[in-house]
């Protein structure tokens, strides 16, 4: 028995010291993002302006131009993170990220619908794109609903839902004039080039409510691994507390693609590597949340960076050269922890 | 799914399946037909067989015949076949009902290397896409083979899955990378990336033979690694299997045969994911009926679905990797919702 308390208490030990290291990465990065730019702004500057004592200049750069900008990926990679973290640990497999059981697909749809075939631009696609996305959580929920929810059944059509958005949505892009269909390309990506602050404050709105909202409702995940007959053994409501898991899981995921775009791989990639962090053997909500505001943080600190003039790239395209190989070295090098 | 095996005899359903199985090879070969038939010119069937058996070079429609439907309905068959087989095999090995022929990065890595292709050496032919798509194919697995057998717990069916997932992103970022700062790049690629059967010539389907020949051959004698694999690596070990090499024997046949398939066809999306699990609703877990079974349901309904594309655009057509997820799903979905299916 005080075998198996020290293992808890080292676990939380460690836990807690890789949470602290991340949201201190997390803060340098997003400093960093306030900083470094066509006009560099030191640090200490931009702290001071952020706290109301700043040059016009600075408040100007600052908290207008760069601002809603990192809000954004901050906002995006924690909404990523910790969705995608849910869905894998709900339906057990580490494979079961939002983008690829549709979610993500449905809102690319919406947006590319609107783009494409309406020729809609502006503050309806973000708006499309939040409904496409929790249209397709319910239309996979209840579409894999008989008589109760199998995660197992729920992946499977939700694979099937996100091919038939995706079918549907390489079908405009090749019917489509090429430079509309590279105007949409990029959303698909995902870029936080057009965000302003009216797209971070609504973002924002939503995450105040979700997250708190996930991470309750998530500790009983820790009992539903155990199986739905011992969870309800132990007294908890499974396919109620999976519905509203999953309901929220979609939620986060639909609010971060309408700021962003569907930004690839950040829901995938931010469980498997808290996991591998924690070495706990599955991914952490709250560590991984915040790899996935540090990868997204990251990544876009990267797509405006690295190209020289005035081209940046859509920070889609980062995301996936950013975390992967970080994944890549961690599966070579880690020995523990075999489970997702 | 293991438990299924036990509530049927298998000597009672040896029959039923081997029906079953001859019934798919008729309903291919009607798909066969019509898919020569079928077309912005349709040509009646009796037209068609007199073009097979006798062929006569001056005859316009013995042209179209010969120079048009055969090596797309051959190339269907093939690029079906081997996803398919490859889609069967790689669930097996990962032991995940997620995976799919795409995951040992060879999707991804072929479409990066055709990218690369078009945008810095300037080609623009369907016949050159097909060595940089198969050299993509051919290193990106090796990659990720290579990394998920790294560490002190060599190549696990987890390791192998979320490799091959992380470089997909990679490699998927990249070749993004690359479309969004060149537009006449992804005007091209844009239509090789969906997927399509049509024109391609005979060229591409004699480069593919030999490597689909061998696949197809490792593919259906792995049925009894896969059978091993599918209780576990500690009972596979005690029933005298060789694990590391049947796994690494098992992901060299999704290779050649995913390989060649998006070679041939480009990256046909979903096939290959949702025939093993609509066969397996069939068959059950038997791998030694699964491989068949899967073998014959891809090219079907790749085939059908490339039929219908022709048909609902003309005179122009719809790409069969956009057909195939169009119909594949639904009816996918409805076999999910009917069977009961167990993790």
């Amino acid at each position: 028995m005080s075998d198996v308390l020290a293992v808890h208490r080292h676990t939380t030990r460690r836990t807690a010291v890789v949470t602290a290291v991340l949201s201190v990465a997390v803060l340098a990065v997003f400093l960093l993002a306030l900083s470094v730019g066509d006009f560099p702004i030191a640090p200490p500057e931009v702290v001071r302006t952020l706290l109301g004592g700043g040059t016009v200049r600075d408040d100007y750069i600052v908290l207008r131009l760069r601002l809603p900008r990192a809000l954004a990926g901050l906002f995006v990679g924690l909404a990523f993170g910790l969705s995608g973290a849910l869905f894998q640990r709900l339906l057990r497999n580490p494979l079961a990220s939002p983008d690829v059981i549709g979610v993500t697909a449905g809102s690319s749809l919406a947006a590319v619908l609107c783009l494409i075939t309406f020729g809609v631009t502006g503050a309806v696609v973000p708006a499309a794109a939040l409904a496409g996305g929790l249209a397709t959580a319910v239309l996979i929920y209840v579409l894999s609903w008989r008589r109760g929810v199998t995660g197992y059944r729920l992946v499977l059509v939700g694979i099937g839902v996100a091919a038939l958005a995706a079918s549907a949505m390489s079908y405009f892009l090749t019917r489509a004039d090429v430079r509309i269909a590279a105007q949409a390309l990029v959303w698909i990506t995902g870029s936080f080039a057009r965000v302003g602050w009216t797209e971070v404050r609504m973002a924002g709105l939503f995450l105040v409510v979700l997250v708190p909202a996930a991470l309750l409702l998530g500790r009983t995940l820790s009992v539903l691994q155990l199986g739905d007959d011992a969870a309800k053994a132990l007294g908890v409501r499974v396919e109620r507390v999976r519905l509203a898991l999953l309901a929220l899981a979609a939620a986060l995921c639909g609010v971060a693609t309408s700021v962003g775009g569907p930004i690839a791989f950040v829901a995938f990639l931010s469980g498997p590597i808290s996991a591998r962090v924690l070495r706990t053997g599955r991914p952490g909500l709250v560590p991984a949340a915040l790899v996935g505001a540090l990868i997204t943080l990251l990544a876009d600190f990267a797509a405006q960076h690295l190209l020289s003039g005035a081209f940046q790239l859509p920070v889609g395209v980062v995301t996936g050269a950013v975390g992967a190989p970080y994944l890549l070295y961690l599966l070579a090098t880690t020995t523990r922890g075999a489970a997702a | 799914m293991l438990r299924d095996t036990t509530t049927a005899p298998p000597q009672r359903r040896r029959a039923p399946l081997g029906a079953g199985l001859a019934l798919g090879l008729v309903a291919l070969a009607l798909a066969v037909v019509a898919s020569i038939a079928v077309g912005t010119k349709g040509l009646p069937p009796s037209v068609v067989l007199e073009a097979l058996l006798h062929r006569d070079p001056a005859d316009p429609d013995h042209l179209i015949v010969w120079q048009v439907r055969i090596p797309r309905t051959l190339i269907g068959l093939l690029a079906g076949a081997a996803l398919g087989l490859s889609g069967v095999i790689i669930q097996g090995v990962t032991r995940n009902p997620l995976a799919d022929p795409g995951i040992l990065g060879v999707n991804a890595g072929a479409s990066l290397c055709v990218v690369v292709a078009i945008s810095v050496l300037g080609v623009s032919s369907m016949t050159g896409y097909v060595w940089f798509a198969f050299l993509g194919a051919g290193l990106a697995a090796v990659l990720v083979y290579g990394i998920g057998s790294l560490g002190h717990d060599r190549a696990t069916p987890l390791k192998i899955a979320l490799t091959g997932a992380a470089c997909e992103a990679a490699f998927r970022s990249l070749t993004t990378g690359i479309l969004v700062t060149d537009n006449s790049t992804f005007d091209q690629f844009r239509f090789w990336q969906v997927g399509s059967l049509a024109g391609r010539d005979t060229t591409v389907v004699t480069q593919a033979l030999p490597f689909l020949i061998a696949g197809f051959v490792l593919a259906l004698a792995s049925a009894r690694i896969l059978n091993g694999l599918a209780m576990g690596d500690d009972v596979a070990r005690g029933l005298g299997q060789n694990v590391p090499l049947g796994r690494a024997l098992c992901a060299l046949a999704v290779v050649v045969l995913c390989g060649t398939a998006t070679a041939m066809a480009g990256p046909i999306a979903f096939l290959g994911l949702m025939v093993p699990h609509a066969a397996r609703l069939i068959t059950g877990p038997d791998h030694r009926w699964l491989l068949p079974y899967s073998m014959l349901l891809a090219p079907l309904v790749l085939l059908v679905a490339d039929v219908i594309g022709r048909v609902i655009a003309q005179p122009g057509e719809v790409q069969v990797g956009i057909v195939t997820a169009a119909i594949g799903a639904p009816v996918f979905i409805l076999l999910v919702r009917r069977k009961r299916v167990r993790a």
